[in-house]
């Protein structure tokens, strides 16, 4: 759904290699291959510095463990075994798990909704709302959060003079009990206006002679939504979902910056990749916490693996 | 929507909706907004969160915010500068060069290298930030701005974006004809290519400029002399002393907020001047 096939690959086999160059006209391949590699050299470069050999590094220090006595040691699976037995790990696993269940729907349903509306109105309202609607995500993460912060708090904040107002107990959305709602609204805040911006691309894009002709066949504009629109788009809401799934299960920033504010809501265990970053940086347990890394990067992979599988089933009933 | 009958005006209900919608989005800023013209005792007096009151304090705001610990919020704004211009000229120059090999050359390895590009942005990335901070350590160049700058220039999801771009955008007949005309390749991609492709370029720069602006875990982690930090870290620096009532005698809220206002002007003036760009620019990514 995401990948793309290249245009080319059927006629790959046609390409005779080493032709010699005909003089003055097309080049030889041999040639062409080589300049090829050339303009992606820089960029192979990068990826195999601050991709592949981190991720190799990474996977050489899981498998080994270092005690003050023994020195570095030959462990074998043992890191991963004690991740996934670890209830410090389980429990952030849990909850970013949890979480994605809930704030990934939510946005996605905000910003199909936005970028409904978007494609149906058109006016100076609506091309204010769509440069509002994403302006969040012109925002650091950090000082979203920052702000959100602020405004849950019973010092700075509105919601306490509003419930006032109600006589009502103002909600303290960083308490422990309310830090998942609390994050919730953050988030969808935070990314709904990107998403927004690529389902309405993808809108834009579908011809519009299909809503004339099921307009002429009676159709409302709910049924062209439903029966036309939110169909044609699913490659785009599938693109969303993935980059969502593993962006939320990565979740660090926002209960990060929103931790001093919480008075200890936001344990070091929080989430895995906050977890993760205490035990390297705090107590230096490289080798464990390389092991947390990539067991949350095999729960991601599997999250997008599951759910490319069951969108696939889906995708065939569309067609 | 347009099921109602004509006298009530078209789409009342959407627009009403796209007016809440407006009203969502734009709390946080309007309360930033105006937080930033008060001093702290309006900020701590607990009413009219919302609205301005107790007087007219933002140039004052601003000045204290510079002047604070020796003009170290200049400091930390000159390296975002730094991190997000380097990082982010670099990775669009690596990107745009990468996405227009995979789109027009057929060379051998490719769709696997390619292959490979596209499973890497399932990869989690901050979970390549602790590796890259032990290797980090061991070349020495740990707390250096290198260990900032050098990561940013990995964008996977900039190539994929550029490979898309360069594929709709560029005619294969016309790089043929400056070939027949004789033109090296590098001349070709120069003056046949580039142009073409500006509005993807434009995109994939706002894109990474934002996203290294923006970046919190990868300098978190690599830096530890304050006088290194961004924005990002420094602002989350003083809301840590600021919890901890560690800003020697001084409130430092009213600073944080000013600071978070003038963080964020650039970049929101930023998207809304190149609008045209970006928002083609993402379409054809999304379409494909």
């Amino acid at each position: 759904m995401v990948s793309i096939t290249p245009p080319t690959a059927l006629s790959d086999g046609a390409v005779v290699p080493d032709t010699p160059a005909a003089p003055g006209g097309r080049r030889g391949s041999a040639r062409r291959h080589w300049v090829g590699w050339f303009f992606i050299f820089p960029f192979l470069v990068v990826f195999l510095a601050f991709l592949v050999a981190p991720l190799a590094y990474a996977a050489y220090l899981s498998l080994y463990t270092k005690g003050l006595a023994t020195g570095t040691t030959f462990a074998g699976i043992d890191n991963y075994k004690r991740a996934f037995t670890d209830p410090s790990f389980l429990h952030g696993l849990w909850f970013v798990l949890k979480f994605s269940l809930v704030v990934i729907p939510l946005q996605v349903f905000v910003a199909l909704a936005a970028a409904l509306l978007l494609d149906e109105i058109v006016g100076r309202l609506a091309r204010f709302a769509r440069l509002i609607i994403f302006l969040p995500y012109a925002i650091p993460v950090v000082l979203g959060s920052l702000m959100w912060g602020f405004l849950y708090s019973p010092s700075f904040g509105p919601i306490e003079q509003i419930s006032t107002l109600f006589n009502v107990q103002a909600p303290f959305l960083l308490s422990q009990g309310n830090i998942f709602y609390g994050l919730l609204n953050v988030v969808t805040w935070q990314w709904a206006g990107y998403y927004m911006i690529i389902i309405y691309a993808a809108l834009q894009g579908i011809d519009t002679s299909i809503y004339e002709a099921a307009r002429t066949d009676g159709a409302s504009s709910k049924q062209i939504a439903f029966r036309i629109k939110i169909p044609m788009i699913t490659p785009a809401l599938a693109l969303i979902l993935v980059f969502a799934l593993i962006g939320t299960l990565q979740f660090f920033v926002e209960p990060k910056v929103l931790g001093p504010i919480a008075n200890g809501t936001v344990t070091p265990d929080f989430t895995p990749n906050i977890y993760a970053v205490t035990l390297a940086l705090q107590y230096a347990q490289f080798n464990y916490a390389s092991a947390i890394s990539f067991s949350l990067g095999f729960v991601v992979f599997l999250a997008v693996a599951i759910f490319m599988f069951v969108t696939r089933k889906r995708g065939s009933l569309f067609t | 929507m347009s099921d109602t009958p004509r006298r009530i005006p078209r789409h009342i209900w959407g627009k009403l909706l796209l007016l809440a919608l407006i009203c969502y989005f734009l709390v946080p800023v309007w309360w930033l907004l105006v937080a930033s013209t008060k001093n702290a005792e309006g900020l701590f007096s607990g009413s009219g969160a919302l609205w301005f009151k107790g007087g007219f304090h933002f140039f004052e705001n601003l000045h204290d915010l510079f002047a604070y610990n020796n003009g170290e919020f200049l400091t930390w704004l000159g390296n975002s500068v730094l991190y997000a211009l380097t990082g982010g000229i670099g990775c669009t120059i690596i990107s745009v060069l990468a996405g227009y090999g995979f789109a027009k050359f057929r060379f051998r390895g490719r769709n696997l290298v390619f292959a490979a590009v596209l499973g890497s942005v399932v990869v989690p990335l901050t979970s390549l930030v602790i590796p890259t901070f032990v290797m980090m350590t061991n070349i020495g160049l740990i707390d250096t701005i290198w260990a900032v700058i050098l990561p940013s220039l990995l964008s996977p999801f900039a190539v994929y974006l550029m490979r898309v771009y360069a594929a709709a955008s560029i005619p294969d007949e016309l790089l043929d004809a400056a070939r027949i005309d004789g033109a090296g390749e590098l001349r070709t991609f120069f003056r046949v290519a580039l142009p073409l492709m500006r509005p993807g370029v434009i995109t994939v720069l706002l894109l990474s400029v934002v996203s290294t602006w923006n970046n919190f875990f990868l300098p978190l982690v690599m830096l530890s002399t304050s006088k290194l930090y961004p924005l990002t870290v420094g602002i989350t620096l003083w809301t840590t002393l600021a919890s901890s009532n560690n800003g020697g005698g001084q409130s430092l809220w009213n600073l944080i907020i000013v600071g978070s206002l003038v963080s964020i002007v650039p970049l929101v003036i930023a998207f809304l001047t190149l609008q045209k760009y970006w928002r083609g620019g993402l379409a054809v990514g999304s379409l494909k």
